[in-house]
């Protein structure tokens, strides 16, 4: 059974008082999300993302198409037992304490006072609330705010847990933090959705990515698998090489780039066999450090999905 | 604990700390201790003038806690965004509207007692100064019992209000909701002059306009006893139970319909 199932999911709305004309938020989205795995949802803003999850939340209600999570029906209350959400800048109640709150959210699971205040005490520490637990939550900085959300999401030990740009407003350390807590949970089965644009956690965390442009999914799979065919370079390393063969070599390619000891990096082209480079290095004396590719990074296949999204909604609104 | 009763603790916990309730119920109680003051001015008619002005300063107080921490329910929960979480968790939307609706009724109802409290203070203390000759010419004792009944049907006309504007927040922004709540207890309160527009010679599309209005608008005028009370009136057992049981069902249906309202909408 899949975590999360969605089929051609969209979400339209209309835009304007006087003369309403409709936007699409969201269009078509397929995907599936596998038990015990970490799925990034990245993009832009304004791609959807924020959308996809209120959908999945079932704060709003889908134009079309249709989304299961643990083989239900989003929004059935048996399913909402089970799952967890962090919405994108959490807001709560003014007067209550961080304390109160995931007390209060614990009880809706149908833990008792005591199993509530258990829990919501060891969450607080987990996400590094100290003695401000018992401040009310009008005293709270964004990222104390941010932390309580964090808590909140997996008061009932969630074997789903939708985070909606878990990282924002967290300082380095408590970034450092759910990092930590998103891999904690993935190791005990818990499928972690989270949305970002933050590319760097996506490469950190996630086994499989989904890229949302502009409502549009434009692509999904394991990390590994859209960034293994994307080599833009071979990079050589070599040590010991004489003077004149690096001068030689500097004219032929863009990149040599000195790293200290008397070795050197290479980057050559992929048009170029880097074995012939190799050998003519080595009969000059060089000795081989390291060959290897330089692959796209997941920055560079972003960009690279945002601009393609971009043109191909140009040319059908052309 | 079922999932209504935990939101009404919720919102109980959390509105009965809320700063513009605190003030409001402390400014109540200040006017209560100063009719006590104004009433030294007037002759004889002091102990009128204070269960007068304390029972209107209840209301008007009343009114403005459960418009204002009322339309915060729902519209101020849904713009501020607080709601996603709490609708995220194991609960439905009508479970919501009913449990945010019961917590602002208990804490309009310790607001109400409160202020009934310090009421029955100041009078206490009038009758402690009092010289016992003076007495004599009250209608009924400073500390009637009877003033009850009015804060008992001032609990109802809070708890309509409330479910007014909760119906509103559920689908309009906080602003228009407590317009909207505040210019439903205005008419409520003019519901049988609405009514006899007609025989006050009114045109005919205005006397409709006003049958229409009285008829769909709860009236709001049996749930006012002040007359009554402070005058040694009485006020019967059967007017109580009529006046708090068409509300109930008024409250009854705003309720159902806040909730199927709630059911389908989306929150951008």
């Amino acid at each position: 059974m899949d975590a999360i199932r969605t089929e051609g999911l969209t979400k339209h709305y209309t835009r304007g008082f006087w003369r309403p004309r409709p936007y699409a938020a969201l269009e078509d989205l397929t995907l599936r999300v596998e038990q015990g795995e970490v799925f990034g949802f990245i993009g832009p803003n304004g791609a959807g993302k924020t959308t996809t999850l209120k959908l999945l939340m079932q704060l709003i209600f889908p134009t079309s198409g249709h989304a299961e999570v643990l083989g239900r029906p989003v929004g059935d209350v048996l399913v909402r037992r089970r799952i967890g959400y962090l919405p994108e800048n959490p807001y709560f109640y003014d007067n209550l304490t961080a304390e109160e709150l995931l007390v209060y959210f614990a009880r809706m699971f149908g833990y008792g006072s005591r199993e509530g205040a258990a829990r919501a005490s060891r969450l607080l520490d987990e996400v590094g609330i100290g003695a401000e637990r018992r401040f009310q939550l009008r005293k709270f900085s964004k990222g104390m705010v941010q932390r309580v959300g964090i808590a909140q999401a997996i008061i009932n030990e969630p074997d789903v847990v939708f985070l909606d740009e878990p990282m924002s407003g967290l300082d380095p350390l408590g970034r450092r933090e759910v990092r930590e807590l998103i891999l904690r949970l993935r190791d005990r089965g818990c499928a972690v959705f989270f949305s970002s644009h933050v590319l760097s956690d996506a490469e950190v965390l996630c086994s499989r990515v989904a890229v949302l442009v502009k409502g549009r999914l434009t692509a999904a799979g394991r990390l590994s698998d859209l960034l293994a065919h994307r080599a833009r370079a071979w990079e050589l390393v070599v040590s010991g090489a004489r003077r004149e063969v690096i001068d030689q070599a500097r004219s032929r390619f863009t990149n040599v780039t000195p790293l200290g000891e008397g070795r050197f990096s290479l980057e050559l082209p992929l048009t170029l066999a880097p074995e012939q480079m190799l050998s003519e290095l080595v009969e000059s004396g060089a000795r081989l450090v390291s060959l290897n590719p330089v692959r796209e990074t997941l920055e560079d296949f972003f960009v690279e999905q945002v601009r393609e999204g971009e043109r191909d909604r140009e040319r059908n609104v052309s | 604990m079922s999932a209504v009763l935990i939101v009404a603790r919720g919102v109980f916990k959390e509105s009965i700390r809320d700063r513009v309730a605190y003030n409001l119920v402390f400014f109540a109680v200040l006017l209560m201790a100063a009719s006590f003051l104004l009433a030294q001015l007037t002759a004889g008619q002091d102990v009128k003038i204070i269960k007068d002005l304390g029972l209107a300063a209840a209301t008007a107080i009343g009114v403005l806690i459960a418009v204002f921490i009322g339309i915060g329910l729902v519209a101020r929960e849904v713009e501020r965004r607080s709601i996603y979480s709490l609708i995220s968790k194991p609960i439905t939307r009508s479970q919501f509207i009913l449990g945010k609706y019961l917590g602002l009724s208990l804490t309009l109802v310790a607001n109400l007692a409160v202020m009934a409290v310090a009421y029955y203070l100041v009078l206490a203390y009038l009758d402690w100064v009092t010289p016992d000759n003076v007495k004599l010419g009250w209608e009924a004792p400073a500390t009637d019992p009877r003033l009850l009944k009015a804060f008992a049907l001032i609990g109802v006309e809070l708890m309509l209000v409330t479910a007014v504007a909760l119906f509103f927040s559920t689908f309009s922004s906080s602003f228009l909701s407590a317009a909207l709540t505040l210019a439903v207890y205005v008419i409520g309160h003019f519901g049988q002059d609405l009514r006899a527009l007609g025989a006050a010679g009114a045109s005919p599309a205005l006397a409709t306009l006003g049958r229409v209005l009285y008829f769909v608008f709860p009236n709001l005028v049996p749930l006012n006893v002040t007359a009554e009370v402070v005058h040694a009136q009485p006020v019967t057992l059967q007017h109580m139970l009529l006046a708090t049981g068409s509300v109930a069902l008024y409250i009854a249906l705003l309720l159902v319909a806040a909730a199927l309202v709630f059911e389908r909408r989306d929150f951008k």
